[in-house]
């Protein structure tokens, strides 16, 4: 006998099918089956789970995350990312290849996807190296790493010098139809900065890394996008000129999308006055300028995709200098509330579009199922309460670090439910009381 | 009372043989426990450092230089990075003041050697200590320090960002020799992006009403300088005819391995202070450096040693800012603390 659950009495936003309306949803045998009102009465449910007051939306998918297994597994493991992943609605996450040894081959690609099944928390889909080593000098075994699960390829923070290395890795990882993840950062301009390069730094006597830094590598990337013909994703784009360099490349046909981040459509190098590295990132944080530009691609499509860049660390790693701290902050469990509370509750930004932006929208750049709850689809399904006014806490955050710049914000937009394949794998009640069993 | 009216009451001789007789209203004025930078402190609270540096300044003419302001209390003086007078003059300074002082010295950054600087300090602050003067290369450790400890911080130069007790002590100077700050035009001159020299010069000089021109070469001063309220200049001779002050910084000859300079030579001859260039300059112009001289780079030996020039009174004044700054940053409070209240 199949097992049935039963969402009902949430409004449902899926954006992939242009759905937004009080419906109930159907899972059986861990596939959406139907969506229409008033399915509470029919038939025996293994579980209906309360919408009301609820929105209801295809499983988020954060598309850069750094999950540190193999290598710094004090600072996350697959296993606690993929629940952090959970516990901040995302049901796919896609993990990039900075671990230690790199996940240059096939192996390593099937390792990481064994160890989210046994996480059995999210779908965890591995981004292969583009070249050995994440040394930019010779192109990794993609067509292995295919078969291993990869579903994208990026050298990641190390990005590739050599731009004829780049261009053979866009005709290469284009033979699969595999997306190039590019962290465009030119690493002669970017030199020892340590935050964004403006009045700021200035200021505090601190290296910075010009927007300049950054925009050489989108230009080059584009070019080299436009003459293989391959998809180019730019990662984590931070300023006014990269959006417009995507903008622009969109209107001429190239194959180019982008993400941002919530801390850089959130923060300005502003927050680097206190010194505190939890505002430390690569690419750092900028200016009001660049915000601006961020959200008004966030609204008008020329950016692709909301990404945490989720990257764990130790408190030990991030209580030194500023200068000596290591770059990154965590995001899986803030990405949804502080994406809510910014770009819908103060900018006006339409639901859908955010529910874009959070699920068919990676979803379509990684080529993974997901994205939508059309029928027959896995049920990965996300439930939003984004009614409760509540404050970031890093203390109940599931992932081992709590490296958040966002602490303390006060803000609406949470998960109440995930689902992955039609199973429950986060409810609101069980952050309460961690150890509970589900 | 009125900063102005209160000012002129400093400025009254005491006669007393205590000590120096430090004006009542001082402790109002001066409210922080830690001196940072001068990026956030204002123009009152600048003279008050000066007006109190001045009647510390009188202790080192005397045969007996020691006053018991602080006696009992414990000054540290946590260094990281290589410094001589900076440390010697915050030692002696806490001397004179009868503190007594430990120097902690450690080479490199205190992450590479294992043992953050936040549990270096927290552990000399358990043995009981009111200030930490701190020298560190990274920008922002003694804020950091400051949001950690109990203990009172001042910043003793911290990477390329502040080295307030440097600002002080050239403003001190300054108003030593012109008898006045505001309007006065001042010139900085040499590696302004990486001074921290400088950042705390331009602070003060421009809250106490002076102009300021930063000069250097384009690679070593950037033209963003002008957002913080100062000129921007490229041509130390165009500059020179004007300014009542020029503050020679001194060239760090690993900076020109960044490629931020063709050579040390072409330095010197575009911006290094000769006796022949100086014959453009205004007859009272003062020239001062903050040490140590790279002789013959930046400055001339002729003209560091010459009539106009202040370093060595600016080495003088720095004991008395320091005296001023221990001073108001310990002063009020309990004399016992760190270990029992951890």
């Amino acid at each position: 006998m199949s097992e049935r659950l039963l969402i009902e009495g949430g409004r449902v936003v899926d954006p992939a099918r242009g759905v937004d309306g009080r419906l109930d949803v159907l899972i059986e045998d861990g596939q959406i089956r139907a969506l229409a009102p008033g399915l509470g009465g029919k038939g025996e449910y293994a579980r209906v789970i309360d919408a009301r007051g609820l929105v209801v939306t295809p499983g988020l998918v954060d598309m850069h995350v750094h999950l540190r297994e193999p290598g710094n597994e004090e600072e996350e493991t697959i296993a606690s990312g993929a629940a952090a992943a959970a516990a901040g609605g995302f049901t796919s996450v896609a993990a990039m290849p900075n671990t230690d040894p790199a996940v240059d081959n096939e192996a390593a690609c099937e390792f990481q996807v064994n160890q989210g099944r046994r996480a059995a928390k999210a779908r965890v889909y591995p981004i292969g190296a583009i070249t050995k080593g994440r040394r930019g000098e010779e192109l990794a075994e993609m067509g292995g790493m295919v078969r291993g699960g990869a579903v994208g390829f990026s050298d990641d923070g190390s990005p590739v010098r050599n731009a004829e290395v780049m261009r053979r890795g866009l005709l290469y990882a284009k033979m699969f139809d595999k997306v190039v993840i590019d962290h465009a950062e030119d690493p002669d301009l970017a030199g020892k900065g340590v935050m964004h390069a403006g009045l700021v730094s200035m200021i505090l006597g601190l290296s910075g890394k010009s927007s300049a830094s950054e925009e050489v590598m989108v230009a080059r990337d584009i070019t080299l996008a436009e003459i293989t013909g391959a998809r180019l994703h730019i990662a984590h784009v931070s300023t006014e000129g990269s959006v417009e360099l995507v903008r622009g490349a969109k209107a001429r046909g190239i194959k180019v999308t982008c993400e941002a981040t919530p801390h850089h459509f959130s923060l300005t190098d502003e927050a680097v006055r206190s010194f505190d590295p939890n505002f430390k990132k690569n690419p750092p944080l900028r200016t009001g300028d660049d915000v601006q530009a961020i959200l008004d691609g966030l609204k008008d499509g020329t950016v692709d995709a909301i990404a945490s860049d989720h990257a764990p660390h130790s408190r030990e790693a991030k209580e030194v200098e500023f200068q000596d701290a290591p770059n990154g902050v965590t995001g899986l469990e803030t990405m949804v509330p502080v994406s809510y509370t910014r770009l819908v509750e103060e900018r006006g930004l339409p639901l859908a579009r955010l529910v874009e932006l959070l699920s068919v929208g990676p979803a379509k750049i990684l080529g993974i199922a997901g994205g939508s709850l059309a029928p027959g689809a896995p049920a990965d399904v996300t439930v939003l309460d984004l009614e409760t006014a509540h404050a970031i806490d890093v203390e109940t955050f599931r992932s081992k670090s709590r490296n958040c710049p966002f602490r303390g914000w006060p803000v609406r937009g949470r998960a109440a439910f995930t689902l992955v394949g039609g199973r429950v794998v986060h409810e609101l009640a069980a952050v309460a009381a961690p150890s509970a069993p589900q | 009372m009125t900063p102005e009216a209160a000012r002129d009451e400093r400025t009254k001789e005491t006669g007393s043989g205590e000590g120096p007789a430090l004006p009542e209203d001082v402790r109002p004025r001066w409210t922080r426990k830690h001196l940072l930078g001068l990026e956030e402190l204002s123009k009152d609270e600048i003279e008050v450092v000066l007006d109190t540096a001045e009647r510390f300044r009188e202790i080192s003419t005397r045969s007996v230089k020691k006053v018991p302001a602080l006696r009992g209390r414990v000054v540290v003086n946590l260094f990281f990075e290589a410094s001589t007078r900076t440390r010697v003059s915050f030692g002696l300074a806490a001397q004179r003041l009868s503190a007594d002082v430990v120097d902690f010295q450690k080479e490199g950054s205190s992450s590479e050697k294992g043992e953050t600087l936040i549990d270096t300090a927290k552990n000399i602050e358990a043995m009981g200590v009111d200030v930490f003067v701190v020298r560190h290369e990274a920008s922002g450790a003694p804020w950091n320090l400051a949001r950690h400890l109990k203990t009172s911080v001042v910043n003793a130069g911290d990477g390329s960002h502040e080295h307030p007790t440097q600002g002080l002590l050239d403003i001190f100077t300054i108003r030593q020799a012109k008898g006045r700050v505001a309007g006065l035009e001042v010139a900085i001159v040499g590696d302004i992006a990486h001074s921290r020299v400088a950042r705390s010069n331009i602070w003060g000089l421009l809250k106490l009403g002076a102009k300021v021109t930063v000069v250097g070469p384009s690679t070593l001063v950037p033209s963003r300088f002008r957002e913080l309220g100062v000129a921007v200049s490229h041509d130390l001779d165009a500059v020179l005819p004007r300014v009542d002050v020029i503050n020679m910084l001194r060239i760090q000859r690993e900076r020109q391995a960044g490629m931020s300079f063709p050579s040390i030579r072409e330095y010197s001859r575009l911006f290094g202070l000769t006796r022949a260039r100086l014959k453009r300059a205004k007859p009272d112009i003062s020239i001062m450096h903050p040490g140590p001289i790279n002789r013959g780079v930046e400055i001339a030996p002729e003209v560091a040693d010459g009539p106009s020039s202040l370093v060595l009174k600016q080495v003088e004044s720095g004991l008395a800012v320091r005296m001023a700054v221990l001073y108001l940053v310990v002063g009020g409070k309990p004399a016992v603390r760190g270990a029992e209240d951890k």
